[in-house]
């Protein structure tokens, strides 16, 4: 019987200081048992419970490619006064750390195939959407998805994550992204879009036929950008989310990041909105 | 089967050759399910116990796997009671309960293997209830005093002996070939019936939940949540003593470079259960908890599994500090009126 609570050793092998406030570091994990490696497959949207052994365990959205099997990447905010979070941004490379899952449902890659995909993201949420779109970008797969466009707005462009993967895929010109910026300041050196997302979307005015949008996000962002979505004329069975909740087990087990009959951890994390319009609004 | 009162002490000291027997007993005014020990005889108190039997299957702290850092990584060793257990003496209301928890720790996508070790090592022989006390409403939740879903056998107290049912192969087992045992008369399972008419007889009238999943589909948004919750201080005794809660919280224990993965017992109604290392919580508030508990055991259980996780045991109910009876607030949610 598989154990579900037993961490896989996973060993630090890069840090990435994305910020410029180094609130936000990437951690490259690699295997240290090989037989793990070959077991472990995930798709974008899926999450797992990183852990320092003892300290404790956190959910954290896989940020790098299910088609790079060799290592498994999470980005993750120090949160203050988080005893998890802070331990990881102390935490060396070499340093072995504890990892459960892939858990959840991820983004349906399935219904999505032979669709537009837009891809709205903001702040330190584009985690598991760098996931789907290096998926989405790999050789293998391109010729599945349709137009893939994407908007990506943060505070300020010191904040915006990834940021030399985002400079490849401005030179592709199989996609087309938009970076956006609430506000900079000379200083910055920023030549992009500034203002914020919702704004963006409006003026982009992505057609909405046949298209998947995904939207993660800070909640301000979500709560003006989903009529805009509405107004453009996306229906709701079409706009996929990923939520976030406190977690324990990962497994639909622990009782706590329900959303009425529906576990966030188990059943989610990522809802449409109709799904999502049917449960209460608990979250 | 048939086995005479003074011979269960010599039955139960057999049983203590394989199994560990666990049976309720009293002390200082509290109750609970404790080892028996070999030779120490056979004290019967047939008690419907403060603490239900859950923690032997579920306990209330358990290491899932300890871990040592060395300098070239982790080792991390798992721990599984594999205790061979006889629980004796368990209500119908209980052993229904471990159906619930069944559902919950044996499922196809993940087994929970701690749990599902001591379940298949366990055999569960019940007792029926004679005595159904005010706060029993087992009745309204499809079980009943003389109930033997879960059950391996039932025992029914006949005076001088108890009459045993075999429910299961494990129960069987238990009693094939001892010599304690009988055959039972046609007289016999005539005193039972007559007897599980009797305690049905002192059941309180059943309660007409038939409507109460329709009602919590609807009025998730409605004013009854207001005010039912307003007695509840949050302490949580309800959830650590009823039979079907599973929550559970990981933590570790540390001691330098070594420590312990513990589970223990959460519940949803206490606030750090849901709040989020941001700060925000999406139960803020001792209602969205309440209402949590409700619909957690009458709606969303019911859509995740097709049953309500609670069997009636009552213990919510008598060991509550501000007496807040789960009927009541049945009652009002079903007679309530949308906002």
């Amino acid at each position: 019987m598989k154990n579900p609570y037993l961490p896989l050793p996973m060993r630090i092998e890069k840090i990435t200081v994305e910020t410029g406030d180094k609130s936000l570091k990437t951690f490259s994990l690699g295997f240290v048992r090989e037989e793990d490696q070959r077991r472990f497959s995930f798709v974008p949207g899926q999450f797992a419970e990183v852990g320092i052994f003892g300290k404790g365990e956190a959910p954290f959205g896989i940020a790098s490619s299910p088609m790079d099997t060799t290592r498994v990447e999470f980005t993750v905010y120090k949160v203050p006064g988080g005893t998890v979070t802070t331990a990881l941004h102390e935490a060396c490379v070499g340093y072995v750390v504890g990892m459960r899952g892939p858990y959840g449902n991820g983004f349906p890659l399935g219904a999505m195939q032979g669709c537009d995909i837009l891809i709205i993201g903001g702040g330190f949420a584009f985690t598991t959407l760098r996931s789907l779109v290096n998926y989405m970008l790999h050789s293998d797969n391109r010729a599945r998805f349709g137009r893939i466009q994407i908007i990506y707005g943060a505070r300020e462009p010191g904040l915006l994550l990834y940021k030399e993967e985002l400079a490849e895929w401005q030179q592709r010109n199989d996609l087309a992204l938009t970076l956006t910026v609430d506000r900079c300041t000379p200083a910055d050196g920023w030549t992009g879009c500034v203002g914020v997302v919702p704004k963006v979307l409006q003026e982009a005015r992505p057609p909405a036929a046949n298209t998947y949008t995904v939207v993660c996000g800070p909640p301000v962002m979500i709560r003006f950008t989903l009529p805009v979505l509405q107004e453009l004329g996306f229906g709701p069975e079409r706009i996929l989310l990923s939520l976030e909740m406190k977690m324990k087990c990962g497994i639909g087990v622990c009782g706590r990041c329900n959303i009425g009959h529906k576990y966030v951890c188990k059943d989610g994390p990522v809802f449409s909105l109709a799904e999502l319009s049917q449960l209460p609004s608990e979250y | 089967m048939i086995i005479r009162k003074a011979a269960v002490a010599k039955f139960l000291d057999g049983l203590l050759k394989e199994y560990a027997v666990y049976i309720p007993r009293r002390r200082e005014g509290y109750s609970e399910y404790t080892p028996l020990d070999p030779g120490s005889g056979y004290f019967w108190q047939g008690l419907n116990t403060q603490k239900p039997p859950k923690e032997l299957l579920f306990p209330h702290g358990e290491t899932l796997y300890s871990y040592r850092l060395r300098s070239d990584g982790v080792e991390l060793r798992t721990h599984f009671d594999e205790e061979k257990r006889v629980l004796f003496g368990i209500r119908p209301c209980d052993a229904k309960g471990f159906c619930y928890l069944d559902r919950v720790f044996t499922r196809q996508d993940y087994q929970d293997v701690y749990y599902q070790t001591r379940r298949n090592n366990t055999v569960l022989i019940g007792l029926a209830c004679l005595a159904p006390t005010t706060t029993c409403f087992c009745t309204s939740l499809g079980g009943g005093p003389f109930d033997t879903e879960g059950l391996d056998l039932l025992w029914v107290d006949l005076g001088e002996r108890y009459a045993v049912r075999v429910l299961a192969p494990k129960g069987e087992a238990l009693i094939k070939g001892r010599p304690e045992f009988v055959p039972a008369g046609e007289a016999d399972w005539q005193a039972v019936r007559e007897l599980e008419g009797g305690a049905l007889g002192k059941m309180a009238p059943v309660l007409d939940l038939s409507g109460l999943k329709k009602r919590l589909d609807e009025n998730y948004s409605d004013s009854v949540w207001d005010r039912v919750f307003e007695k509840c201080i949050g302490c949580a005794a309800c959830t650590y003593l009823c039979p079907t809660c599973h929550c559970f919280d990981l933590s570790y224990e540390v001691e330098g470079s070594q420590g312990l993965c513990v589970r223990t017992w959460d519940s949803c109604a206490f606030p750090l259960f849901t709040l989020h290392a941001s700060g925000h919580n999406p139960r803020p508030t001792g209602k969205e908890r309440f209402r949590q508990r409700v619909m957690h055991k009458f709606r969303y259980f019911v859509e995740n599994w097709g049953v309500m996780s609670c069997v009636g045991c009552g213990r919510c109910i008598i060991h509550c500090p501000v007496n807040l009876d789960i009927r009541d607030v049945l009652r009002q949610i079903i007679a309530g009126v949308s906002a």
